[in-house]
């Protein structure tokens, strides 16, 4: 039983709490959600062609369609094509099929002159990929409302016409390496921060406290500024006319005309990552490195360890959580990474958001976007959960 | 033993050493921007004249040429208009909630820290798509309306984190002083609470200004012409026509980072020092 005073404590927190829950809710939350229906639910084929894909469905999927289905598929598209409907219809059965979309916008436009009753002859005298069941099995799949189709394609995986799927062709598989790249990427960026970052932050952690504040200090300045202006700084130094391939060349290390290439290619992104992340990794370290008593190392050493064996034995385990938390971090922010690799990545160095971007700016391919965002949240949504564990719920970071 | 004290020497110097590799490759790519901002020719890196220290090679003209540009100014006014009501929103919905999530009676507090922190932990590009569509649809886009919305809710979960830490320091037998006293709930918050907090407010107040400030994937699924900010506008410059210019702005952005950096120091320091408070 909780007294009257209680609850009314708890009405009063939550009703703080509601406001912002509401706002995130609507400004975030949903369209996080919004995004994640697109990913699996299409509805611009089936709502154009609403009688052609409902007389797909009762198709054998052996032989050609029968005439009843040509005439339908010609009215619809004569339709589509008044209504200006007809590029967002054949842009999605062409993601199916590649080759399709001039077929249905060319055959959509003669059929305004093509006249009679034999729709079938008429739509394979204009385009003779009318008679292929390929052809309809892709606008079948087009036209599924609710679809796994983006999901497949943004593992690299097709449906066959029987049903079953199966892996892209080899030289079309392109997201399967993205995303083994950017896993691959992340992990080596997280890697080389722990190694630059740990002893770092056992410096920073165990100096004088005067001295500590500074070194904190150097690095928080890169935290706090500006991820474009520290973008900027790596295409000012590692461009090809830029100062450290300058210095190089006045040191004679490299020859004037052999200046190497250092950005716009898979290096440019991660000496970038790493020193955009860096910090990420030493603010974590510091925080759980500063409450590991010295005197531990002292009992260790007057106990017969020597140094190395004391630092592997009691201090090393001790800073674990750290290491936990700060790689956790730092392997999350950068398989979500975008702006830099699309700086300084050149082709070499794109990751899996920017094929996000893409598909979301250039191609207008949304339900893959979604899918590949989907993916992606999964993964980092399961990363926070575990890094919450290890970072008790505190953001270690500011 | 003296073989064994020059070994851990050699290692000690080393350590350093290493670390002070480390310090630099944080720092110096920041540092190189600033004497790069005076170039006199229209180049990314030293020339000849600035190593010689020859004046003529030094100029001030890019911070002229960022000062007339009408596409600079208005981008400063749309980051600072932007900024401002995104972090005034954020602030006021922030700590509201961290007052509701730092109560004992709090009911299912670490489900709705979460919600609450999942603008912070998921990929912005991610964020953006699904806005882009969503705000879209709700003719959001390509308005500053949508994008101070967009950017607010980006930086609440600092100050949710902010506050909600400083809470956890705050002692709550001030408030029962306070209401035994005769004082109400409003009061309380008024006269004992705030200040007592306000440190904590104003960093991630901070906080959430420097997001928006330095947010440009939200911006460009978002913005039209109309909403460049000046990260916007940096994206620009380095992308499609690099000029030096940036190079003035990133020198700008660079001291503004110092002063915030600062700021935050600074009343990191003051809050510990409080009364009323029990770390």
């Amino acid at each position: 039983m909780r007294s009257a005073a209680e609850r009314r404590a708890r009405l009063r927190a939550a009703g703080l709490a509601l406001p912002l829950v509401a706002f995130v809710g609507v400004t975030f939350v949903a369209p996080l959600v919004s995004m994640l229906v697109r990913s699996v639910y299409d509805p611009v084929v089936a709502d154009v062609l609403p009688e052609t894909i409902a007389l797909l469905d009762d198709w054998d999927g052996v032989g050609v369609p029968e005439e009843a289905v040509f005439e339908a598929a010609a009215r619809e598209l004569l339709v589509a094509q008044e209504e200006r409907t007809i590029g967002q219809v054949a842009g999605r059965v062409n993601r199916v099929q590649g080759g399709l979309r001039s077929v249905m916008v060319v055959s959509a436009r003669r059929l305004r002159d093509a006249s009679g009753d034999a729709w079938r002859e008429t739509m394979v005298e204009i385009n003779p990929a009318w008679e292929e069941i390929e052809t309809w099995h892709a606008l079948r799949t087009a036209g599924e409302r609710y679809t796994t189709r983006h999901y497949l394609a943004a593992v690299d995986l097709t449906r066959l016409p029987d049903g079953s799927v199966a892996r892209q062709a080899p030289d079309r598989r392109i997201y399967v390496p993205l995303f083994t790249r950017t896993l691959a990427v992340s992990f080596g960026v997280t890697l080389l921060c722990l190694i630059l970052g740990y002893p770092l932050a056992h410096l920073i952690a165990h100096s004088p406290p005067r001295r500590g504040a500074i070194l904190l200090a150097l690095v928080l300045v890169p935290f706090w500024t500006s991820l474009l202006v520290r973008t900027t700084s790596w295409i000012v130094l590692l461009q090809n006319q830029g100062v450290i391939n300058d210095l190089l060349v006045a040191a004679g290390f490299i020859a004037d005309d052999a200046r190497l290439a250092l950005i716009y290619n898979m290096t440019g992104t991660f000496v970038a990552m790493t020193h955009v992340l860096l910090p990420f990794m030493v603010l974590p370290l510091y925080s759980v490195m500063r409450t590991i008593p010295r005197s531990h190392m002292s009992a260790a050493a007057s106990l017969g360890a020597g140094s190395a064996q004391a630092f592997w034995r009691v201090y090393w385990p001790q800073s674990l959580p750290g290491v936990g938390a700060g790689s956790l971090l730092v392997f999350i922010l950068a398989i979500g990474y975008y702006i830099t690799p699309a700086l300084v990545g050149g082709s070499t160095g794109q990751l899996i958001s920017n094929m996000v971007a893409y598909h979301m700016q250039t191609s207008l391919n949304w339900g893959l976007a979604s899918a590949l965002g989907g993916i992606i949240m999964v993964c980092v949504t399961a990363l926070y959960i575990l890094y919450d564990r290890i970072a008790g719920g505190r953001i270690g970071v500011t | 033993m003296q073989a064994a004290g020059r070994v851990g020497q050699i290692g000690r110097v080393a350590y350093l050493g290493y670390c002070a590799g480390v310090l630099v490759f944080l720092i110096a790519p920041i540092l190189v921007i600033l004497p790069l901002s005076f170039n006199a020719e229209p180049y990314f890196t030293f020339t000849e004249g600035m190593l010689r220290f020859d004046p003529e090679a030094w100029s001030m003209r890019w911070y002229r040429e960022v000062v007339t540009d009408q596409a600079w100014t208005n981008a400063l006014a749309n980051s600072l208009v932007i900024g401002t009501s995104a972090t005034l929103l954020a602030t006021f919905l922030g700590t509201l909630a961290a007052l509701g999530l730092a109560s004992p009676h709090m009911p299912a507090r670490r489900l709705v820290m979460g919600f609450l922190i999942s603008p912070l932990v998921t990929p912005v590009i991610i964020a953006a798509a699904g806005m882009f569509f969503f705000y879209t649809r709700l003719g959001l886009g390509q308005t500053h309306l949508g994008l101070i919305l967009a950017h607010a809710v980006l930086g609440t979960p600092f100050v949710v984190i902010t506050v909600t830490a400083t809470l956890a320091g705050y002692n709550r037998n001030m408030t029962r002083a306070a209401a035994s006293l005769g004082a109400g709930p409003v009061r309380t918050f008024r006269s004992i609470q705030l200040p007592l907090i306000a440190p904590g407010v104003i960093s991630g107040a901070l906080f959430a200004f420097a997001t928006s400030f330095d947010e440009v994937v939200v911006v460009l699924f978002l913005a039209g012409v109309e909403q460049r900010t000046i990260p916007r506008q940096m994206w620009a410059g380095i992308r499609e026509n690099i000029s030096p210019a940036i190079l003035a702005v990133a020198a700008f952005l660079i001291v503004f980072a110092l002063c915030l950096l600062w700021t935050v120091a600074w009343l990191r320091k003051r809050s510990s020092g409080q009364a009323g408070y029990s770390p």
